[in-house]
């Protein structure tokens, strides 16, 4: 333990409301190494957000610790971007200014204004928005939304990028069309991803390795799958796969037909 | 469509008549297509202004005409419309007169009037602003404060005024008290409710950023805040000028409020139902110009 780059361990979570406790995450361990992509599918309300939040910060763990990079984890920051499952954009910031405001806080001292600028639009033009830079978030779609978040988040170069359901509320067109871009994007990139989905093809497609969590409550991991597949990853091609059958067949084993008893 | 010489085009005058159509101008017909839509907008905009003006204008006349009838030439009670006009003529045609002393037009009352709801209002937006931001933000100062103010809302205007005078001594700063504690309570309440409706979403941006807690008021709580706040300024803004207009009737001195109160005491009623007529009128575009600011500086921040 402790080799990984990010390394969760033994963490469990315990929500207390007045006198009324709820265990909800119990002993998850996990290892992702640097430029892995992990996904993590279950069903509904079992922990998957609140497993993601932990990794972030933005809630405490009751026991066990997240170590990123040879540090624990006691704090949101930065370094551990999250793209929220409803974008999440700042209504009365321009698309540009929502990016700056990440890139301004996270690099100021460090890039002079014009790098920052630059910065802000290179983040931008490799989610395909540089056309709408200047538009504020109600008047572009919601694909168009969530790429904006996703910009965001990269701009903060951060060590590990979590992605809450990014997809979870686009039409399958656009879905898969935003699926290419993070799969090009981490390709180039080489961003170390943790990533909640509901969708088993998607968990397949862009994973290393797909975490299958058990129900809630007290859940936990119930089997690690890894996705051997070569990259890139071309949807077409890899739909007749074997490897992918393979996979996909194995999630929703778990999902469907282990845990219906 | 193109324009060759757009300059020309700009530059020459366009002594059209209203009614023209495009088949009256068919050798310059992109010049005439143009004029037209130009035409058709112009109509089309000053079809809604008609919409906006002429029912309130016909209402106001059948209204004045039937209070004319009501009232006929009694010369005691409420005077008729055209008494009014005779007798209050100079007020109506002339409110920049200043005679000395109280003896001014009505212009010079009702600036009094606002320049006093202007000092009271900023002082009660300024200080609401932030208790509101205290309560909303504090779970215990919400405990604390919320019950309170409660029940300090429901206090009438006026009964802060004996409290105020005796406290102060004297007028100006007792209407300035009766504004303030008049406005504040609607502008406390809205930015309260404001703040704690900040989706979570906003929060965890701001702590995934770690914006400092100045840099989270001012990026993130403010503007998530305006169309709030700005509902309670606007209450408020209404409530002082009910406030002020009561609170000069009993202080003296100058304001609309006096004034009315004045002319009462020499049995001068066209005078106040013209006084009635500016106070009215003020209220409504203050209303407006609080709404209209609101709408400015909340640009988009109301949808998401
Ligand atoms: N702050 C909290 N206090 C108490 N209980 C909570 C809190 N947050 C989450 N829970 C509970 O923890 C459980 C897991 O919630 P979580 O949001 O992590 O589920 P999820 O797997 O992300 O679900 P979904 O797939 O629907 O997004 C739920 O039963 C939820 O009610
Ligand atoms: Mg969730």
């Amino acid at each position: 333990m402790g080799k990984a780059y990010l390394s969760i361990e033994g963490v469990g979570v315990t929500f207390q409301k007045g006198s009324a406790r709820s265990e909800v995450l119990c002993d998850i361990n996990l290892q992702v190494d640097q430029g892995e992509f992990v996904s993590i599918i279950g069903h509904s309300g079992c922990g998957k957000s609140t497993l993601l939040n932990v990794v972030a910060g933005l809630i405490p763990v009751t026991t066990g610790a997240v170590i990123l990079d040879r540090e624990a984890v006691e704090a949101p920051g930065p370094e551990r971007a999250v793209v929220f499952q409803n974008h999440s954009l700042l209504p009365w910031l321009s698309v540009r200014e929502n990016v700056s405001l990440a890139v301004d806080k996270v690099f100021r001292g460090v890039k002079s204004a014009a790098e920052r600028k630059a910065w802000t639009e290179h983040n931008l033009d490799l989610v395909k928005m540089t056309h709408a830079m200047d538009k504020r978030p109600s008047e572009i779609s919601g694909g168009m939304k969530q790429r904006v978040g996703i910009a965001r988040a990269l701009a903060m170069q951060p060590k590990v990028l979590l992605l809450d359901e990014p997809f979870g509320a686009l039409d399958a067109l656009t879905r898969a069309h935003l699926q290419d871009s993070v799969m090009e994007i981490q390709t180039a990139l080489k961003n170390t991803v943790l990533m909640i989905t509901h969708d088993v093809d998607e968990a397949v497609l862009l994973s290393d390795r797909i975490v299958m969590m058990t129900n809630g409550p007290r859940a936990s991991i119930g089997n690690i799958l890894p996705v051997t597949l070569d990259r890139p990853r071309d949807r077409l091609a890899v739909a007749e796969d074997p490897v992918y059958v393979h996979a996909r067949a194995g999630v929703i084993e778990f999902l469907y037909a282990r845990r219906a008893a | 469509m193109t324009f060759p010489k757009p300059s020309f085009v700009e530059a020459q005058p366009v002594p059209a008549p209203l009614n023209e159509t495009p088949s009256t101008v068919p050798s310059t017909a992109p010049t005439g297509e143009l004029r037209a839509s130009r035409l058709s907008e112009l109509g089309r905009q000053g079809r809604g202004v008609a919409a906006a003006v002429i029912p309130p204008a016909v209402t106001l006349l059948v209204l004045l005409a039937l209070w004319q009838g009501a009232a006929g030439d009694s010369y005691t009670g409420v005077p008729s419309p055209q008494r009014i006009w005779i007798e209050s003529k100079d007020l109506i045609t002339d409110p920049f007169f200043d005679r000395g002393g109280v003896d001014k037009g009505l212009f010079w009352h009702v600036l009094t009037s606002l320049s006093r709801v202007g000092v009271g209002f900023s002082l009660s937006a300024v200080c609401g602003v932030m208790l509101g931001v205290l309560i909303g933000a504090n779970r215990w100062a919400h405990r604390g404060l919320d019950p309170i103010f409660q029940v300090l809302r429901t206090v009438p205007p006026l009964a802060w005024l004996p409290i105020s005078l005796a406290a102060f001594q004297q007028a100006q700063p007792s209407a300035l008290f009766v504004i303030f504690v008049t406005s504040i309570w609607p502008i406390i309440i809205n930015t309260a409710v404001g703040v704690r409706n900040i989706p979570d979403d906003y929060r965890n941006v701001a702590r995934v950023l770690r914006l400092s807690p100045a840099e989270y008021f001012f990026k993130i709580l403010l503007p998530a805040t305006t169309p709030y706040i700005f509902t309670g300024l606007r209450i408020g803004i209404g409530m002082s000028w009910l406030a002020i207009v009561a609170s000069e009737m009993l202080l003296g001195g100058v304001g609309v409020g006096f004034f009315i109160w004045d002319q009462y005491n020499s049995g001068r009623i066209s005078d106040i139902v013209v006084a009635l007529a500016w106070v009215g009128l003020t209220g409504f575009f203050l209303d407006r110009i609080v709404a209209l600011a609101g709408r400015i500086v909340s640009r988009g921040s109301a949808l998401s």
